[in-house]
Formats: structure tokens, C-alpha cells, sequence
């Protein structure tokens, strides 16, 4: 490995602690996933390139049914744009956060999950840190999660004899706690509720499989018609 | 149905572009050397916290509140973030401590 300057090191050393819930995280569902995918035919090989070219999780589960189906790509292309339609609020929210961060930017824009959107937009780089080697590490280290994730549970997923079900809860609470200092702030409280009742109406009414846009829809809505009256 | 390698590659290649459209797209239409539109710096302010709480409901969607647990091994778990973030303010404390609860709730309690 390549000697790092400090200021690289100290910002690996101040985005590490804040990953440890996005590799706990990751490591359970990227093995779920990695195993799930050698049942239906495809090992290790397969799941990390998959990994290290989609880096979606949730879209690879969809995708393992994809690739016991009828072959279609067009259809793999539009229902992954739906799936991950989400992402688009996502560049929007970071667009100036991550302005100016100049070869780094690639990067953090392709692996910008939901997981290292919330990272990116609750925590701010510790003083003497860069903001893009902070932002550049919290990526990496959040993809190398998932793609090391996925390979070991082709690899070796058989092998785990300890009970891991519930642990990718550690996600869950992880957006749980940034939610909570989300609505510490009292400039941020209308749009985290209006945001939550939102998804939760369009939950109550499309149901689990379709909620995605019509929540974000009504999420747009509510902010745009919220601005004038400055709700929010 | 199993795919050839090159039709399981063509399914990832298509996946993967369709996730990165939209990773890109907002970066496309509002290029960083151009002052994006006011509607579009406002949205960026208030989206934060309104993912977030899109994020919290999306994680638990798969929950079904009809049906004995109730989503109670959810609800408790959630709870017990919050009470010991509120308690310590500790990250990494209420995540360790939620999903341990979670663990054992769906495993020893609700199983």
C-alpha cells in the first residue's frame, strides 16, 4: 500500500469510527446476498463483480431474481432506475457538499448508497480533516464493506455456524439515530417529519413494493408547496 | 431458467447503469462550475431530513403490523435507539445496543 500523507491518515482515522455501523451493516447483508446468490448458481466471483459494479444493495437482492428469469436487461435497466429513483434526491441534497472535491468526485458520486448519503449529509469532517478525503474514506471504506461482504459470503457463507439473523438492524438504527439528530436541529424538524409521514402514506397506500416514488413524489410536493409559506 | 455468463453479465451491466443514472443525474443537469436554480438550493437544504425520515419508514416497510409480533420486535428495538441516544448520545452505543436487542428479540423472544 502506498504511503499516505498524514492529513490522509487522519482522515482515514476520523471516517473509520463512523463507518463501524455501515460495516456491520454491510458485511451481514453483503453475505446474505453473497450466499443467496451461490444457491441460485452464481459464486463468489459473481457477487463481487456485482458488487463492485452496481454497489446497490438492495437492487442486487432484486437482481438475483433477474438472473433466474427470462433474460430482459431493459427490464433490469428501468426497474433498477426505480428501485434506486431515490438516489436522484440524494445528488440534490449533496450538489454542494460536493462541489469542488475535484478527482475525488467520481467516486463519491458512484458510490453514493444511502448509506454513505447519510453519513455524508449528518457528519462534518473533524477540523484539520478535508472534507474530500473524509467524504472519500467514509466511500471507500463503506464499498469495500460491501464488495468484501459479498465474496465472503459466496465464499464462506456455509461455514458461519453463528446466528447473525436481525443483525442488518444495525442499518435500520443507524438511520433511526441520524433521523434523531436530523430532528435535534429545529431548522430540519418539519422536513424530517413531513419526510417520515410521507413515506409512510405512500407505504399505506402503494404498499411495500411500490413505495419509492409515489413517496417521493408527495415528499417533493410537500417541500415545494411548504417553500412559499416557508414551513420548512 | 439459467442465464449464459455473457446474458448474467448483460443483466449486471444493466443494473448497474440504471443505478448509476440515477446517481449522476442530478450532478448532470447542475454542473458544479454553474449556480444551480434557488428551488434547487432550497430542496437541497430541506431533502436531508426528509430522506432520512423516507430512510426510517423504508427500512421498516417489510414489517407487518397485521400479524403476531405486531412489528413489536421493530417498535422495541427503534425505542430503545432513541432512549439511549437521548440517554448517552452515543452513535455507536444506541446502533450496538438496538441491534443487540434486535438480535435477541427476533431470535430468543419473537422466534
Amino acid at each position: 500500500m502506498e504511503r499516505l500523507k498524514p492529513n490522509k491518515t487522519a482522515a482515514l482515522r476520523a471516517a473509520f469510527p463512523v463507518t463501524v455501523p455501515v460495516m456491520t451493516g454491510y458485511l451481514c447483508l453483503g453475505m446474505a446476498f453473497g450466499v443467496l446468490m451461490k444457491t441460485n448458481g452464481y459464486g463468489a466471483l459473481w457477487s463481487g463483480l456485482m458488487s463492485l459494479l452496481c454497489f446497490a444493495g438492495s437492487m442486487q437482492f432484486v437482481t438475483i431474481t433477474l438472473l433466474t428469469a427470462v433474460f430482459d436487461p431493459l427490464q433490469a435497466f428501468l426497474l433498477s432506475v426505480m428501485v434506486n429513483a431515490r438516489h436522484i434526491f440524494y445528488g440534490l441534497a449533496v450538489l454542494d457538499k460536493y462541489k469542488g472535491l475535484g478527482k475525488a468526485r467520481g467516486f463519491l458520486i458512484f458510490a453514493l448508497t444511502d448509506e454513505s448519503f447519510s453519513l455524508v449529509s449528518s457528519v462534518e469532517p473533524p477540523a484539520g480533516v478535508e472534507r474530500k478525503d473524509f467524504y472519500f474514506w467514509l466511500s471507500l471504506l463503506n464499498y469495500l464493506y460491501w464488495v468484501g461482504g459479498s465474496v465472503l459470503g459466496g465464499l464462506a457463507g456455509s461455514l458461519i455456524t453463528f446466528d447473525t439473523t436481525g443483525m442488518d438492524f444495525a442499518l435500520t438504527a443507524l438511520f433511526v439515530v441520524l433521523f434523531i439528530e436530523q430532528l435535534k436541529k429545529k431548522e430540519n424538524r418539519a422536513a424530517g417529519l413531513a419526510g417520515a409521514a410521507c413515506a409512510a402514506a405512500a407505504l399505506a397506500v402503494f404498499g411495500a413494493d411500490n413505495l419509492v416514488i409515489p413517496a417521493m413524489v408527495l415528499i417533493l410536493l410537500t417541500l415545494l408547496g411548504g417553500r412559499k409559506k416557508q414551513w420548512f | 431458467m439459467v442465464l449464459t455468463p455473457i446474458q448474467a453479465l448483460c443483466i449486471i451491466l444493466a443494473v448497474s447503469a440504471g443505478t448509476q443514472l440515477t446517481r449522476w443525474l442530478p450532478f448532470w443537469l447542475f454542473p458544479e462550475d454553474k449556480e444551480p436554480p434557488v428551488v434547487v438550493t432550497y430542496l437541497g437544504r430541506v431533502l436531508p431530513s426528509a430522506m432520512m425520515g423516507l430512510l426510517v419508514v423504508y427500512c421498516l416497510k417489510g414489517v407487518d403490523w397485521l400479524a403476531a409480533p405486531h412489528g413489536l420486535p421493530e417498535l422495541l428495538s427503534v425505542a430503545a435507539v432513541a432512549l439511549l441516544h437521548r440517554w448517552k448520545g452515543n452513535v455507536l452505543l444506541s446502533i450496538g445496543g438496538g441491534t443487540a436487542l434486535y438480535m435477541l428479540l427476533v431470535q430468543a423472544v419473537f422466534a
